[in-house]
């Protein structure tokens, strides 16, 4: 295993120095070769001077430009940075994964600082319910009636971001991989880049992919995709730029990175019970934390690792609360010498990311923005359909009708006669309403006097949660409480268009 | 008696209702003191069951790792978040 590692590594290195050879050559041949060859390997138009034989704007052998120093001229003439970091940051590649609140922002920012070669990967779509945060996706919405009507929704996340980069910067080279980062892919695209960037939504990537950058930490987001990604970083030695951003609350680190930088599995050697890690879609985001407060830590990361300048965020964590307007750096540990990912003698290895089972190690499936998979909690005849809920709650006055989704939730839309009952924490009882009979979605209640045990109907968001409520409710002996499939998402399908869905 | 700053971060600030607290415990408690503490004070807490870690004064403390505290000391709580 470590054997293959170096074999790749070795490769890498192969391929760094037969370019500078290639560099070297067209030094010799001449000054107007040179810079067309290193306009070239930057994607960039042949320099003003090509043709002339006035070689001294490169007198570093930087290889820049006249268009990229005019371009990127306001950090090289940074003291701290100059032109030889930036002739690194273009020469350098980074990995994006996930084109999302954290990866679109980070994009634009390594694109603009000019970052040679960026991969973007992301197998999903845009939604509008996105756009609050993923400020790439920004294609201008055609007429109305046409297919692109609705601007960026709809259109690929990867070809989003990467029409939006090139629109940026034409001189670097963006690549697509849609396919999303998977334990049979990961070790391979990873291995493309010089640095990854981890801005995915979920726990059993991260895992993954700090495995393919193999040697550092993170006690941050215990997803099966960031499990990936941390694998695959760690298996062939790239940095892992990790970020995570929910609610409003944001963690930042780098892992792999030097010798002793531990990885997300020194620091959480067991994933988080399923459930554990809240995304987007259940537990919400203010648009512009993940941006303006995660994602910009990241790029700025990138670019010192390309670039040479500056202290990576290495065995460190960075905690960020931007409700009280607190940053919290929290020092990390060295990797552990027991590590099974970034250890000396570690048990995932680059040929094993593509067999192990993440989604088993996280209890859960590598879902981004998407709804959980409906669940067939309890029997069928304990629920029933929305549309006979419609006609239930019309044909019986005194019904109650339980909404068990959060408040939040609640006060953005409900069934009238609906009465908030809430189910968390998990383990709880709905709390109970007030004796039944007021209830009663719409009916005409006193029309005829409420049975003993008025009908009891429970809905939620999708359908799941509302099956829970219904177990736990007939367990404390409300035998007669029904589920309504789907919740109401499957309401606002099936019953009233209207409805708002979130 | 040892007084202890505690910082609530992410849901552990929304179960806790409140960002920092500040907590007496007896002399020789531990950080394994502080979590009963923190567990009885705050019950809501139960929902993370143990998915999160201790920082004491800035340093990450692993998992299983109980620290002896002091007053003054600072200690955060950070449970893994994921999204973006």
């Amino acid at each position: 295993m470590s054997g293959e590692k170096e074999l790749g590594q070795l490769r890498e290195q192969n391929a760094r120095l037969q370019a500078e050879v290639e560099r070297l050559k067209a030094a010799v041949a001449g000054p107007g070769q040179q810079g067309a060859q290193a306009a070239a390997a930057n994607g960039a138009a042949a320099p003003d001077g090509a043709a002339g034989s006035f070689p001294a704007w490169d007198g570093l052998r930087h290889g820049l430009s006249k268009d990229q120093i005019a371009r990127y001229s306001r950090q090289i003439v940074l003291h701290s940075f100059g032109v030889q970091a930036q002739a690194r940051l273009c020469r350098g590649s980074v990995l994006i994964v996930g084109a999302g609140g954290l990866g679109s922002p980070a994009a634009l920012y390594l694109a603009a600082a000019g970052v040679g070669r960026i991969g973007v990967v992301d197998k999903d779509s845009v939604e509008l319910s996105n756009i609050h945060r993923q400020i790439i996706h920004r294609r201008a919405p055609h007429p109305p009636g046409g297919l692109l009507a609705l601007g960026p929704v709809g259109v690929h996340k990867a070809v989003s971001a990467a029409e939006a980069c090139r629109a940026l910067n034409s001189s670097i080279q963006v690549e697509t991989h849609l396919e999303g980062l998977t334990p049979a892919n990961a070790v391979h695209l990873v291995r493309q880049y010089d640095v990854v960037v981890d801005a995915s939504d979920n726990a059993p990537t991260r895992y993954l992919i700090r495995r393919a950058t193999l040697h550092r930490v993170h006690a941050v987001v215990l997803c099966w995709l960031h499990c990936m990604r941390l694998d695959a970083c760690c298996a062939v030695g790239r940095p892992l730029v990790s970020g995570a951003a929910i609610g409003t609350d944001g963690q930042l680190t780098v892992y792999c990175h030097g010798h002793d930088g531990p990885c997300y599995r020194c620091l959480f050697p067991e994933a988080p019970a399923a459930g554990n890690c809240a995304r987007c879609v259940d537990a919400g985001v203010l648009g512009v934390v993940p941006g303006g407060r995660a994602a910009g830590v990241q790029a700025l990361e990138a670019v010192k690792l390309l670039s040479g300048v500056g202290d990576p965020l290495s065995r460190r964590l960075l905690v960020v609360d931007c409700a009280a307007g607190r940053f919290h750096s929290v020092k990390l540990r060295a990797k552990s010498a027991n590590c099974v990912a970034c250890s000396t003698h570690p048990s995932i290895t680059a040929a094993s990311v593509a067999a192990y089972d993440y989604a088993a190690f996280t209890g859960q499936a590598a879902t981004n923005d998407a709804a959980p998979a409906p669940l067939q909690l309890i029997a069928a005849e304990e629920r029933i359909t929305p549309a006979e809920l419609q006609q239930r709650l019309a044909s019986e006055p005194g019904c109650v009708l339980l909404d068990v989704r959060p408040a939040e939730q609640y006060n953005v839309c409900h069934l009238p006669g609906a009465q908030a009952a809430l189910l968390w924490p998990h383990s709880g009882a709905p709390s109970m309403p007030p004796s039944g009979g007021q209830g009663g979605g719409g009916g005409t209640a006193g029309a005829s006097r409420p049975p003993a045990h008025p009908p009891l109907y429970v809905v939620c968001r999708r359908g799941n949660d509302s099956q829970r409520a219904v177990a736990r409710l007939r367990e404390l002996g409300m035998a007669h409480a029904v589920d309504v499939v789907g919740g109401m998402e499957a309401w606002a399908h099936e019953v009233d268009p209207g409805f708002p869905t979130y | 008696m040892v007084d202890v700053t505690v910082l609530f971060f992410a849901r552990s600030r929304e179960l806790s209702g409140t960002s920092e607290a500040r907590i007496s415990l007896q002399p020789g408690s531990t950080t394994k003191t502080l979590m009963q503490q923190l567990l009885s004070q705050y019950p809501q807490l139960e929902e993370l069951q143990g998915n999160f870690v201790f920082s004491l004064n800035q340093e990450y403390l692993g998992v299983d790792e109980e620290q002896q505290l002091k007053s003054g000391d600072e200690v955060a709580v950070i449970p893994p978040i994921s999204g973006g």
